[in-house]
């Protein structure tokens, strides 16, 4: 019994060790709160947004609050206006970590529009 | 006796609501994305193509639907064309008319049919879409469009429009440029068209100018034959 | 060397064959891989030839798959006893067959990474939606068929299970068959003769599979064929070839009579360059006239006749989905009747298709799978058929 606390102890020293020393540097873009709290929106976004995509795609209501666009004019980062460009993007951070795939982007612009209607105006 | 009757008759009737609760959600679903007839009769998106003011050789349209779309332009067997100019000549008769084509987004749409996961859909409003989180790429829409008006897209894409996600491994196609239409405004190819050949509007609007004049002139629909009931009509054929 | 015995080298070969088939479906994995990477791309497959070499190889095992059960149909159902003992070992190609096609069907996707979606999203108009569902289906009824003929205690149950796989493979052929026959408007499709065409091509195309792998088992035993199971069975392969022929004829014919159609038909029997000279010299030369001449000439007993025809057969075949599956999206869809037309999306232009080496070896990979599922499956189960003692 006691050896069998203690394997598993010493199972739990990598996980304590990686939580702590290598939590994601997340470059958050201009950041705030617009829909909920952070532990709130980090454990639900996913479902907002599926919930919008789906009003907006099969019904044509594209509420600006929820949407996917929305979300990254604000949280890209102020230096390359991505939310997905490097290692440290908003997204990519956090899903690299938690290792769940990313699958929003091979459609979706990753860019502000802001930044991305500026660019193409030429 | 009687108790059990009335035991019975109670339980049949929350049977009968609890299974009402549940279709019901699911028939009005079906309807929004198959395009109930009777919720058709408000707005029917369409557009009206005078096909005796469209210049052969000019191209305005489609560069201005790849500018908004954010298509290569490219004319590659394996590049994504949502609008093409289609000369055509009377083979007995040797008239000769260019005209755009592109999805004429039919009522009976064969490409909804035929989508084994239901991504290709038909909106309320009578567009018919891709919903690219369904699609799986199978690619039998394109086989079953009489126009083909679809296109799948062969590569990854980088740096799509914002407002048009489009990506590798999903079929697409025009889309009225639906991102405009919901904010109010109108496809691009109809605005960059020099000599108004395109016109668009709400047909079952009877005060639109799209409306009045589909009742004024002669109009024909694109294989009229298959009974689709295109909302894209074509004037001087 | 001499020191091997001959079952020594069997084994032997035996694992040279698996390491044979497992690197072609490795090799399959490969084209996948690249295929997800770099899209369809790399493929022969354009926005006119929307389905290509992958989807010939599919159908292919799908029909094949169906058709191979008729061997134990006419044992089940029609209560053939030299067709019952074979009976499990038809069952076994048909799951494994149908396992490879499905393969290469899932695989061929643009987004293979969704298939859950494809089963948790259905939409009751698509005919493809309801081959997911006949697919599935024949999986779990052969399985059961064959549990009733594998366990003794089942076995009383052996015909109503029979009868069952009887039903639902006609239906899925027929199910293969309305994938084209619900094409309005290409003019190679659309037509109601394509379900009972494909039902009887299947027939011709699964005991031709199977005639191969029961020639190949009996000779890796150093068995020897009943000469009257064999004559049967060469004889009900004929059947089936003539049969099939008149069906593609038929459906030829049909269209010449139209006067819409006859512009398709110039192309695919004569001015359409690959796909008349697939058509007359690979399917009806090679895969029909030479097997009947084989199966029906006693002149020719001398030659292993019956696998030689059954490889010509199946050569038809693919030759015959080759020009069905390409060759009828190649030639353009007809959406201006009455006009010549031309644009830059290739409009009233014949398709160009050059397969690649993925999608071939993508194809290559579902005979691959079928392959080691049938070689493992007579390895390791009692598959071979054992003739019963004669009356």
């Amino acid at each position: 019994m006691k050896r069998l606390v203690l394997l598993l102890l010493c199972l739990c020293v990598p996980a304590v060790w990686a939580t702590e020393s290598s939590l994601p540097k997340i470059d958050i873009g201009k950041g705030g709160e617009c829909v909920k709290d952070v532990q709130w929106m980090r454990k639900n976004h996913m479902h907002l947004l599926v919930h919008q995509r789906d009003e907006t795609v099969l019904k044509g209501v594209r509420e600006v609050k929820n949407s996917l666009k929305n979300c990254i004019e604000c949280h890209a980062s102020i230096k390359d206006d991505s939310v997905i460009a490097r290692e440290d993007s908003f997204c990519v951070a956090c899903h690299k970590y938690e290792a769940v795939k990313l699958d929003c982007f091979e459609c979706h612009s990753g860019v502000r529009k802001s930044a991305w209607l500026k660019r193409n105006a030429k | 006796m009687s108790d059990i009757n009335l035991q019975r008759r109670n339980f049949l009737k929350t049977a009968a609501g609890a299974a009402m609760v549940t279709v019901a959600p699911g028939m009005l679903l079906f309807d929004v994305a198959h395009g109930n007839p009777q919720s058709v009769g408000k707005v029917r998106w369409g557009m009206l193509i005078d096909t005796a003011a469209c210049v052969p050789g000019c191209n305005d349209c489609v560069t201005a639907c790849n500018k908004e779309n954010g298509l290569s332009g490219g004319t590659a067997a394996t590049d994504s064309q949502w609008i093409r100019k289609i000369e055509i000549k009377d083979i007995s008769s040797g008239r000769e008319v260019s005209l755009p084509m592109m999805c004429q987004h039919c009522e009976s749409p064969p490409c909804v049919d035929v989508c084994p996961t239901g991504a290709s859909f038909k909106r309320v409003d009578g567009i018919v879409l891709v919903d690219k989180h369904r699609c799986i790429g199978c690619r039998y829409c394109m086989m079953a469009c009489p126009y083909k008006a679809r296109s799948f897209v062969h590569e990854p894409l980088q740096d799509q429009n914002p407002d048009v996600p489009r990506g590798k491994g999903t079929v697409e196609s025009c889309t009225l440029c639906v991102h405009r239409i919901d904010q109010g405004g109108q496809p691009a190819c109809a605005e960059a068209c020099a000599n108004k050949v395109i016109l668009f509007g709400d047909l079952n609007d009877p005060e639109s100018a799209i409306a009045k004049k589909v009742k004024s002139v002669v109009s024909t629909q694109i294989r009229a034959d298959l009974k689709l009931n295109p909302g894209v009509r074509y004037q001087g054929l | 060397m001499a020191s091997y015995s001959i079952p020594q080298l069997r084994s032997h070969l035996f694992y040279v064959l698996m390491a044979v088939a497992g690197s072609i479906v490795l090799a399959a994995m490969f084209s996948v891989h690249s295929m997800e990477q770099h899209g369809h791309i790399i493929t022969g497959m354009n926005n006119q030839i929307v389905w290509g070499m992958p989807h010939v190889f599919a159908i292919f095992l799908i029909v094949a798959a169906s058709g191979v059960l008729n061997v134990s149909s006419i044992g089940s159902v029609f209560n053939k006893p030299a067709y019952k003992v074979r009976a499990p070992l038809a069952g076994l190609l048909s799951i494994a067959m149908l396992a490879g096609g499905l393969t290469v069907l899932m695989l061929d996707l643009g987004r293979p990474d969704r298939i859950i979606v494809a089963a948790t999203n259905f939409n009751p108009t698509s005919v493809f939606a309801w081959n997911i569902v006949l697919y599935s289906g024949m999986f779990a009824a052969v399985a059961v068929y064959l549990w009733t003929l594998m366990e003794q205690r089942m076995n009383s149950w052996s015909k109503p299970a029979g009868f069952a796989v009887f039903i639902w493979r006609f239906v899925l052929t027929t199910g293969t068959g309305v994938i084209f026959s619900f094409l309005v408007a290409r003019q190679a499709y659309g037509s109601a003769i394509l379900p009972p065409m494909f039902i009887v091509i299947s027939f011709a195309w699964g005991l031709a599979v199977f005639h191969i792998v029961q020639a190949a088992i009996y000779e890796w035993n150093g068995k020897h064929l009943d000469e009257y199971v064999q004559k049967r069975m060469r004889n009900l392969m004929g059947v089936f070839v003539i049969a099939s022929l008149y069906f593609v004829a038929t459906y030829h014919l049909t269209n010449l009579y139209f006067a819409r159609q006859t512009e398709f038909e110039r192309f695919i029997l004569v001015e359409g360059g690959i796909y008349p000279k697939l058509f007359w010299i690979g399917y009806v030369l090679l895969g029909n006239v030479l097997p009947l001449l084989l199966i029906y000439l006693p002149a020719l007993d001398r030659f292993k006749r019956i696998p030689i025809a059954s490889l010509l057969i199946i050569l038809g075949g693919f030759c015959l989905l080759y020009v069905f599956i390409i060759g009828g999206q190649a030639f353009p869809l007809d959406i201006f009747p009455g006009y010549s037309v031309s644009s830059s999306f290739a409009d009233g232009e014949i398709g160009t298709y050059q397969p690649s080496l993925p999608e071939i070896l993508l194809g290559l990979g579902g005979v691959g799978v079928a392959f080691l599922i049938s070689a493992i499956g007579i390895r390791v189960l009692d598959f071979v058929p054992r003739e019963l003692p004669k009356k």
